[in-house]
């Protein structure tokens, strides 16, 4: 991947993620976030990695998302816009965001394999889509069938509450 | 400054080339011509004449009079996208400016990055006739179609006003709705083919036979009969979703104008109505440009010889080439004939009748289309 | 009272749908071909193909001055007209007869007669107004102008409009 083009997506990512939580209209901030998700997805695209970043657009641009704008725009959200920031929990957010990054950099300085460039990527011998397919249905076939129950269990009971709702 | 090096220049300038090509040089002037034809499929359809009178206006230039080519009325969608460039680009007082602004751009944009992955052609020139042949192409064009929701949801709430923000609450719900049955639809295609890359699935259609007309390859055996039956259904289910996706009657409830005056865009005028406008028909031509792709064999011309990537700069193989983009363009033509044919004769659908139809009937027969798919492809050899 | 709708009892295919979606796809088809291959002549195409033929005896079309048979203007500025019309669409200028006519001093004749064709009603009051059936509202109805100093009609065009109407005058015709 070009240098450029990580560099204008990473920024970009990070810009919109900030201003999800600066900005007071929950649209725009849902709207940042549909950004940030589009900017995520053009790195995984970087990465060679189509498939990921297709889903990552596919399921949180496209759809997760449009059902947050949906609910937003159905309630009434003027007091949100009023609200001003709080100073004190500005600066202790501030605090708690550079006490996190200094631990992190510390962390990552103690551990050998952080200053290392990673290798560049091979080329794949098959497609990723492939390749995720293979993965999920022989190693972890087990989790991925569990994971599908529950799943259904799960909008079964939605289901079921929503219906004795209505009654 | 040696990262310049690396970018490549040549592969770059071929793709905008290629994406001028396919935006200017075929699908702008297929849109404007599509909103011609539906004037006038109407109008005939209706036993009226149609805009039959706008020519070319030469007389302009000192000519006696207008040139008028064969059809009459040729020269509406030049005048039309003149009034649209020339109107009052009015912004009402109670909207919400910049969002306003953004959803006419957010409705085009999608609509026009769909193009990118569709072979819309085999060699030409040395070059592979699909901008980004990408192994992921047909979720790709799903993701990209499930972003278009926005442009209308951002419509609706910005201009403020309630019949705009019904209009978008239904194309929200409608879309999101319909995207399942569109995406389940096409898996049993995927499963047949084999590969997401739309350039394979058109190899495996020259190689097979169309899937929609599995005899075009000359021969037909047990298992693409018993295929063509799921096949079958899951054209029929695509084809369903695509109207609704596309907002096209008889699933045009988020702009249906005998109940919500122009649906999400009553507030917009001018070039950005027109947008709005472009991006619909853009969207159909990327819908009918998939369905061409996934069940009518892409470019592929039956019985007529295929050129290659060497022989794509000989007099024969550029003939070729561009037989293929022709008969390309040639199909999705015809698929959005029959969209504006549909759209004159079928009424439009209450919002239940809508809902109830995509999650009750078309969800479960693609589910159940898989399954069967799965069956026929497991034991029948 | 409300009252129950009785729904028909839809059999497999009606309730399938798509039977139905393929006739009516082949009835507007037919109704395309039959468009294509000219059988269906609906709309009438205005410039070319005119209505005129059919235009009842009593259509009011633009009002125009008359002439009787020997080229003698029948209008005598009485203004009348110019009185009963509702818009104010008419304007005369009364002159008399040049001396060396036969009909100096008995009668007179419109110096100027203009009618504001961007007023005009079409109404025909002038027509039944005028005792010397000098105003007559004829068939023309293609109006225009590209200014509305063109949408005046002088003298000489409601003449040229009118053209000459034989006969005795009414009120001089014991018949009527």
């Amino acid at each position: 991947m070009s240098p450029i083009l990580f560099w204008l997506f990473t920024v970009l990512m990070l810009a919109f993620g900030v201003s999800v939580v600066l900005n007071r209209d929950p649209v725009a901030s849902a709207l940042s976030l549909v950004a940030s998700f589009l900017c995520l997805a053009s790195l995984f695209v970087g990465l060679d990695a189509f498939f990921i970043g297709v889903i990552q657009i596919l399921v949180y641009a496209g759809a997760v998302m449009v059902l947050f704008l949906f609910i937003i725009m159905l309630l009434d959200l003027k007091a949100e816009k009023r609200r001003s920031f709080n100073k004190l929990a500005l600066v202790g957010g501030a605090a708690v965001t550079a006490l996190f990054v200094s631990g992190l950099l510390k962390v990552l300085s103690l551990f050998p394999a952080g200053s290392k460039p990673f290798p560049a990527l091979g080329v794949a011998k098959l497609d990723d889509v492939r390749q995720v397919g293979i993965t999920l249905f022989t190693r972890f076939n087990l989790p991925f069938q569990t994971v599908g129950v529950l799943v259904l269990v799960a909008s079964i009971g939605v289901i079921v509450l929503s219906r004795r709702q209505l009654k | 400054m040696d990262f310049l090096n690396d970018i490549p220049w040549m592969l770059i300038a071929a793709s905008i080339a290629k994406t001028l090509f396919l935006i200017f040089g075929v699908v702008l002037p297929i849109v404007s011509y599509t909103v011609y034809a539906e004037r006038r499929v109407s109008a005939l359809i209706q036993d009226r004449l149609g805009p039959n009178r706008t020519g070319f206006p030469i007389s302009l230039f000192g000519f006696q009079k207008d040139l008028q080519l064969f059809l009459g009325g040729l020269g509406q969608p030049v005048a039309d996208a003149m009034k649209f460039l020339l109107k009052e680009e009015f912004t009402p007082g109670h909207v919400n400016k910049f969002y306003f602004w953004l959803a006419p751009v957010l409705a085009m944009v999608p609509a026009l990055s769909t193009l990118a992955v569709l072979p819309f052609g085999n060699f030409l020139f040395g070059q592979k006739m699909v901008v980004a042949d990408v192994n992921v192409g047909i979720l790709y064009v799903f993701a990209v179609a499930s972003v278009g929701v926005y442009g209308i949801v951002l419509a609706g709430w910005s201009s403020n006003s309630k019949y705009p923000f019904l209009g978008s609450i239904r194309a929200s719900s409608q879309m999101i709705s319909y995207e399942l049955s569109l995406g389940l639809s096409a898996v049993p295609v995927l499963m047949i083919i084999g590969n997401l890359n739309l350039s394979e699935a058109i190899q495996y259609q020259i190689d097979n036979g169309w899937l929609l007309l599995p005899f075009t390859d000359g021969k037909l055996t047990l298992r693409e009969l018993l295929l063509w039956i799921p096949v079958l259904v899951s054209f029929i289910i695509f084809t369903i979703s695509m109207f609704a996706e596309t907002n096209r009657l008889p699933f045009d409830l988020p702009e249906s104008e005998t109940e919500l005056v122009a649906g999400y865009h009553t507030e917009y005028s001018a070039m950005k109505f027109a947008l709005f406008f472009l991006g619909e028909y853009a969207a159909m031509i990327a819908g009918s440009s998939i369905i061409v792709v996934l069940f009518l064999g892409g470019w592929h011309v039956p019985f007529l010889p295929i050129n290659t990537l060497e022989s794509s700069t000989t007099p024969s193989g550029i003939a070729l080439g561009f037989l293929h983009i022709t008969a390309f363009f040639a199909k999705v033509v015809g698929i959005l004939i029959f969209f504006i044919w549909v759209r004159w004769t079928l009424p439009r659908f209450r919002f239940d009748q809508l809902m109830k139809l995509g999650w009750l009937y078309l969800f479960e027969i693609a589910l159940v289309n898989i399954f069967i798919t799965a069956a026929i492809l497991a034991w029948v050899k | 009272m409300a009252y129950t709708v009785r729904r028909p009892n839809l059999t497999f295919w009606e309730k399938l749908y798509l039977p139905n979606i393929v006739a009516g796809l082949a009835i507007t088809f037919n109704h395309l071909k039959k468009m294509l291959k000219g059988e269906t002549h609906v709309v009438m195409q205005y410039p070319e193909e005119k209505w005129d033929a059919h235009l009842p005896e009593y259509y009011r079309g633009a009002p125009t001055l008359v002439t009787d048979e020997h080229g003698r203007e029948r209008c005598v500025s009485c203004q009348l007209c110019e009185f009963i019309c509702p818009p104010r669409a008419i304007k005369i200028t009364p002159g008399s007869l040049p001396s060396d006519s036969q009909f100096a001093k008995v009668e007179k004749a419109p110096e100027a007669f203009d009618i504001d064709m961007s007023r005009c009603i079409y109404c025909g009051l002038c027509e039944e107004v005028c005792p010397e059936q000098a105003i007559y509202l004829r068939k023309d109805y293609a109006v225009t102008g590209e200014s509305r100093a063109d949408m005046v009609h002088h003298k000489d065009k409601l003449y040229e409009l009118g053209g000459t109407m034989p006969g005795l005058v009414h009120k001089w015709n014991p018949d009527k």
